[in-house]
């Protein structure tokens, strides 16, 4: 057995580290960008709407109509603006000012009185499909509530057939910041792993130092070690810092075993890492690896890895799409570790496709840069 | 004067084309990621996978179950014989969503009183979660309401009634494609734009570039000319193909859209420059360019709405061009709306486009270090 490997790789990282050091950008991938990126994408990214500005059109103030709109006040949801007329409404719908109108009629009370079951119109800006649908699943509760109140102001109870209870689990408050929070995670450290690596190799056949570094004994299973463990320390910086930045900054509970996060993680890093040198091998050319980097890190793992949009709402073909994104099993590994706890059914499986790509991505790069020596 | 100008402007097409791998690289990502996020960018639930367990065995939570299964909304995935079954059947997903049926259902109900129904939902996706929630109230009210008028004859006291305007059947791509247009827009004019100055500074062909008798804003023409073409250019192409394609309705004017088109790729352009002039190497250029992209994603309003960002953060979005773009963009789209319904988006975005232009020009000569 020859020591020499050891010592050519201490050689390799130690040349690797140099590199990583003198150029402060690797360290502001590693520790600013995920410090910056957690921090907007922490406190910018909600889907819970709050204070939906709602225009009221209450055509005669009677104790029906007054009663209904009192619960609109109430609601956390609604920050309600009395206007005038429908007129007056439709308009400031139209100029964007609010969002939706809600429209009692002027016989509303009346026929509430005369039991003929009096709409209240509820006229929404559909644009923002997704916040429309939720107000309106807001307005049907506060509608229930009131329908409920009004009964039992009669002295009755509002007997409906189905009495239906509901149970969110994992996250009764439904804060969307609870299920962002660990996609983002994902989405942060693929763009971590890319940048770090996308150039690293590319760097070196431009300059012709790789050339150089191939007549030297270093075997390539040495070179390409030398490069990934400096950048892998790195990137596992960056990740506790964020970690620790999920857990105490935006109060994520933490279900799921922490040395179980820590190695999926690493494992998930090391398929980043590998991504990234991938680019890098295969193009040869900072340039053109900079602009595959750009168009194939950030937007697939934002988009097709789960982190916002479900995998479940996709299209058949396009879920089977989402295979190909390292960055969704590591979403889905994630939202079960830290809203569930270790639920093996959904680890295991997700870990396995991730060491798949992590073999393919780091056996492309020996495999093409033991080529391009040939 | 103009003859240099020209011929810098085909330098800078030549360095971005003349190379098969970049070439690609501009040009097929954007047009297959718009077909992919098209169809992947939604909101929309459909098929929720549902598993029911009733302990009862009457008519009457048969009836029930029975307009889960008719429904479009639902999938049923399985019937559950014990509450054991629940929780390992969601912990792993196989089921969004659970139906409990209480076991004295159909006898509650013979007697006047009410059928108990847990509805168990996995609250992993939040919004997953109450999209599935208002599916179910909105089915068991609907219930509700035909049972009450069948056994007693009387309505409830009062009903909701629901319109929405510009997107009736509340299409969560209508909103999306659109946004796309402004999201690849921005993407693509950044990959042309923010990697060229750095470029050459790593190469040290920029500093002959300086000792020419270019001016600055010689260059910047020469270094913008790529980017504005091949923005433009693409997001029509993203348009044409959210029109058609995605059938997506352009109820506003295409000339009223492009001005606003060209002064957004030029605000990006002006970012991209500034980038590119403030970075020594491409690796700069890079992490320059993702800091500027993913936080202008975030805070746009593309996926999220604004509306539910705490008040600093709102702010901040007002220094984001794609936020601008992208209300002019989807209410074009969606509201017909025509310039007199969105300058207050087109002057601040006006501004900053000539405010980092301006910085980039300055930036060639004055570089930090």
């Amino acid at each position: 057995m020859n020591p020499g490997w050891l010592l050519r790789l201490r050689g390799m990282i130690r040349k690797e580290w140099l590199q990583v050091i003198r150029d402060p950008s690797s360290i502001a991938i590693a520790f600013f960008l995920p410090l910056l990126l957690l921090l907007i994408f922490g406190y910018g990214v909600s889907l819970d709407a709050k204070n939906i500005r709602i225009g009221l059109v209450v055509e005669q103030a009677d104790s029906q109509s007054l009663s209904f709109i009192g619960g609109l006040y109430q609601s956390p949801y609604f920050a309600p603006v009395a206007l005038t007329s429908i007129q007056e409404a439709e308009t400031t719908l139209r100029e964007s000012k609010i969002d939706g109108i809600i429209w009692l009629r002027h016989n509303f009370g009346r026929d509430y009185l005369r039991k003929e079951s009096p709409p209240i119109g509820i006229l929404v800006n559909g644009v923002d499909a997704n916040t429309a649908r939720l107000i309106e699943g807001y307005v049907q509760g506060i509608w229930f509530g009131w329908l409920e109140q009004q009964a039992e102001r009669a002295g009755r109870k509002l007997r409906s057939p189905v009495q239906l209870e509901q149970r969110i689990w994992f996250n009764p408050q439904v804060r969307s910041t609870d299920f962002l929070v660990p996609g983002i995670l994902a989405v942060i450290m693929t763009l971590i792993g890319a940048l770090l690596t996308a150039l690293v190799i590319a760097r070196e056949w431009e300059r012709g130092t790789m050339e150089a570094l191939l007549v030297t004994r270093i075997s390539v299973a040495e070179i390409l070690l030398g490069k990934l463990i400096p950048y892998f320390i790195l990137g596992m910086g960056g990740l506790v810092l964020s970690l620790l930045m999920a857990h105490f900054l935006f109060h994520v509970p933490l279900r799921g075993s922490l040395w179980l996060m820590m190695a999926v993680s690493a494992l998930f890093l090391l398929v980043a890492l590998g991504m990234g040198f991938f680019i890098s091998t295969i193009f040869k050319s900072q340039f053109v690896a900079a602009l595959v980097a750009m168009v194939s890190t950030f937007l697939p793992a934002f988009i097709l890895s789960g982190f916002i949009f479900d995998i479940r709402s996709m299209p058949p073909f396009i879920q089977g799409l989402t295979h190909l994104i390292a960055a969704r099993y590591y979403v889905s590994i994630l939202q079960t570790l830290f809203l569930v706890g270790d639920v093996w059914s959904v680890i295991l499986p997700n870990a396995a496709a991730l060491v798949a790509m992590g073999l393919f991505f780091h056996g492309m790069v020996y495999r093409t840069t033991r080529k391009n020596l040939q | 004067m103009g003859h240099r100008i020209l011929a810098l402007i085909i330098k800078e097409f030549l360095a971005l084309f003349r190379d098969k791998k970049s070439r690609m690289a501009v040009i097929v990502p954007p047009i297959l990621q718009l077909l992919i996020f098209g169809y992947a960018a939604t909101f929309d639930l459909e098929h929720a996978t549902l598993a029911v367990f009733n302990e009862d065995s009457g008519s009457f939570s048969r009836e029930l179950i029975g307009r889960f299964e008719r429904s479009a909304g639902f999938e049923v995935v399985g019937t559950l014989r014990s509450e054991a079954e629940i929780a390992p059947l969601i912990d792993r997903q196989a089921a969004l969503l659970v139906l409990r049926i209480g076991e004295q259902c159909s006898a509650n109900v013979a007697n006047g009183e009410g059928c108990p129904v847990q509805v168990l939902i996995d609250g992993r996706n939040s919004n997953t979660a109450m999209l599935a929630l208002n599916f179910v109230r909105s089915i068991v009210s609907d219930f509700n309401e035909e049972r009450i008028e069948q056994t007693t004859g009387a309505k409830l006291p009062a009903r909701i009634t629901m319109r929405a305007w510009f997107n009736p059947n509340l299409e969560s791509r209508w909103f999306i494609v659109p946004g796309i247009v402004a999201l690849l827009a921005m993407v693509v004019t950044l990959i042309v734009t923010a990697l060229s100055v750095a470029r050459e500074r790593e190469a040290g062909t920029f500093d002959q570039l300086l000792v020419t008798p270019l001016r600055p804003w010689e260059i910047l023409i020469g270094k913008a000319m790529p980017g504005l073409i091949v923005g433009v250019g693409e997001a029509l192409l993203i348009i044409v193909v959210a029109v058609h394609w995605f059938q997506v309705p352009l109820t506003g004017d295409l000339l009223t859209l492009l001005p606003a088109l060209v002064i957004y790729v030029l605000s990006i352009i002006g970012v991209g420059l500034m980038i590119s002039s403030f970075s020594t190497t491409l690796q700069q250029a890079l992490l320059g360019a993702f800091l500027f992209l993913v936080p202008a994603v975030t805070l746009s309003g593309f996926s999220t709405p604004i509306a539910n960002m705490p008040d600093f953060m709102q702010a901040l979005t007002y220094l984001d061009p794609m936020r601008y773009f992208l209300t002019i963009v989807r209410r074009v789209f969606l509201e017909g709306a025509g310039l007199e319904y969105f300058w207050h988006d087109l002057w601040p975005m006006s501004l900053i486009a000539i405010v980092t232009l301006a910085m980039a020009t300055w930036l060639f000569r004055h570089r930090m270090y």
